[in-house]
């Protein structure tokens, strides 16, 4: 029996050690992993309780990504609650093996710390590698800060196992600007942290003996779309029972989660859009302008990428005083539009609304995103408001040395 | 299945393969593509015989997995010592034996890759390939006689 881990009633933890505490709590039967940078200390905490008797679970050191995401697997389909953690160049080379556990509706918790992708190298954190796997057919929550980082991976678990889900989960958290970025995080005590995410309950476990199962079959043209399709609905259900842990974690917590985060919507002219921990810098900025200029700013943070808010979004953008929206997007667009920018284009254009909507790529490689470029992209909105198109290029670069840098116009005849 | 040796009209293949019966929807296939062996629980299935398991639809031994073999093996039982040998050797278990006694191919199963001829240590063989479409009695009734030893 794993000992129990006395804890304050506010610890202050970095992004790494809030997720590691919650992957002990939920007393995992089987983590193989292979550290890499900005993640390390994830995997590391956990070998430390593992060590020291605070896990009773299973710890596998794996020789690379690919093979920790297959031992996760194995482990999975053997009928047993698991979890990792990685980011950038070791998610990259997870990418093969994310397909499968999403397809063989394996329920495994991947706690990813954001980083840029190579090349050229860099171990900062963007949301490279959290777009890389957007269409792996995981659930894709997205931590804030620490408190998040913490509570998310305990509701990943709950989410994923349940049994009209069986899911893989992603929790996305910051590299350094959260994983390394020690706040005040309230945990929860061991038994009732456990509690609430709940005894693990295998479906279809290769441990069962008495029913003995196929996992990993091959299928071709006549009955692969099948399965993808109904993986599919899976996800986009799983929306419902999102909400439900959400409002079933406030209940016992009081902190409050929703699909899409919203700030100062109600009567916001413009908006921004953005994941990770730029949503708070964007919070104070536009808090700011409001006092300064009265210039009416609200912040749209997508909370779960996948499966992907298209109602909540269009809810939110579906507002008569709103004009202008800017999608932040924290990755190399690799020749489009950033993926956020076109993923909330598309909800908007079945709005009623239908403001106008930018892109600026922002932040690679971890530039810093700082509140006074925060609010020239804010007053750049008001101008194209006021013009009533977008008197800039449509998408821009911000915080990059050299000549501005953008593409493509309104088109206006 | 087939289990008496022969691949006449009782031949199921392209009708039965991996379960392509019954196309069901999407709404309908296995979650995570997850395929159980049996129907229900099955204990010590190891210590039952095949015939006797209750096979899942989607089980492999339920469906023909053959279509692509063009050439397969007809078995002599006039001939066969029941020396199993080529039972141990087949890769695919479609050699059909109970206690000891060969009964005959699966040709649900057998890709046709002449192993179990190979195998064979009877003179004649007791098992001789021939083409796909040859029918077992014309391929039994010009069964090659005993070779004599080559001095």
């Amino acid at each position: 029996m794993a000992e129990k881990f006395d804890l304050n009633e506010v610890e202050v933890w970095d992004g790494n050690y809030a997720a590691s505490q919650a992957l002990r709590q939920a007393q995992i039967d089987v983590v193989a992993a292979y550290p890499i940078t900005p993640s390390t200390p994830i995997v590391e905490n956990y070998g430390g309780y593992q060590a020291n008797g605070y896990v009773d679970g299973e710890f596998v050191m794996v020789e690379s990504e690919h093979a920790a995401m297959s031992g996760c697997i194995g482990a999975a389909a053997a009928g047993g609650r698991v979890a990792t953690a990685t980011s950038s160049q070791g998610f990259a080379l997870m990418a093969e093996v994310l397909y499968q556990a999403s397809g063989m509706r394996l329920p495994i918790v991947l706690t990813v710390v954001n980083r840029a992708l190579a090349s050229p190298l860099n171990v900062r954190g963007d949301h490279s590698d959290m777009y890389l796997g957007r269409d792996a057919g995981w659930i894709n929550l997205d931590a804030f800060n620490s408190q998040e980082a913490y509570d998310l991976p305990l509701m990943a678990f709950k989410i994923g196992e349940n049994l009209d889900v069986r899911l893989p989960v992603m929790v996305h958290q910051d590299g350094f600007t959260t994983s390394h970025k020690a706040q005040n995080v309230r945990p929860l005590e061991d038994e009732i942290a456990y509690n609430f995410i709940g005894k693990y309950v295998p479906v279809d476990d290769m441990l069962d003996f008495t029913r003995p199962v196929t996992h990993g079959a091959q299928t071709e043209e006549d009955w692969h779309y099948e399965h993808k399709a109904k993986q599919h609905k899976a996800l986009m259900d799983s929306r419902s029972i999102i909400d439900d842990v959400f409002a079933e974690f406030k209940a016992l917590t009081g902190r409050e989660y929703k699909r899409v985060e919203s700030y100062m919507m109600e009567d916001a002219e413009v908006a921004m859009v953005l994941l990770g921990s730029s949503v708070e810098t964007a919070v104070l900025a536009a808090k700011q302008l409001r006092e300064e200029t009265g210039l009416k700013v609200g912040i749209i943070a997508p909370r779960c990428l996948r499966p992907f808010p298209y109602d909540l979004v269009r809810d939110e953008l579906d507002r008569a005083s709103l004009k202008a929206v800017v999608c932040m997007d924290k990755s190399a667009p690799g020749g489009a539009m950033g993926a956020l920018f076109n993923e909330i284009s598309a909800a908007a254009y079945t709005t009623a609304a239908r403001p106008l909507i930018s892109n600026y790529i922002y932040g690679l490689g971890g530039r810093d995103f700082a509140i006074d470029e925060a609010k020239r992209i804010m007053n750049e909105q008001k101008a194209h408001a006021d013009a009533g198109h977008i008197t800039t290029n449509i998408q821009q670069f911000s915080g990059v040395r050299g000549p501005k840098l953008g593409f493509f116009e309104t088109r206006r005849s | 299945m087939s289990m008496t040796g022969s691949a006449g009209g009782t031949d199921k293949r392209g009708i039965r393969e991996l379960g392509a019966e019954e196309k069901v929807g999407w709404d309908e296939v296995t979650q995570g593509v997850a395929l159980n062996s049996f129907v229900g629980e099955s204990e010590n299935s190891a210590f039952i015989k095949p015939e006797d398991r209750v096979y899942n639809d989607f089980n492999s031994y339920t469906a023909t997995v053959a279509s692509w073999r063009i050439i397969k093996p007809v078995y002599n039982r006039d001939i066969c010592i029941d020396c199993q040998n080529c039972w141990i050797w087949c890769p695919d278990t479609s050699i059909i034996s109970r206690d000891k006694q060969m009964l005959g191919i699966d040709y649900d199963h057998c890709k046709g890759c002449g192993v179990c001829v190979e195998v064979c240590p009877t003179n004649p063989k007791s098992l001789l390939m021939f083409g796909e479409t040859t029918d077992n009695d014309e391929a039994l009734a010009g069964w090659p006689e005993k070779k004599k030893k080559e001095k």
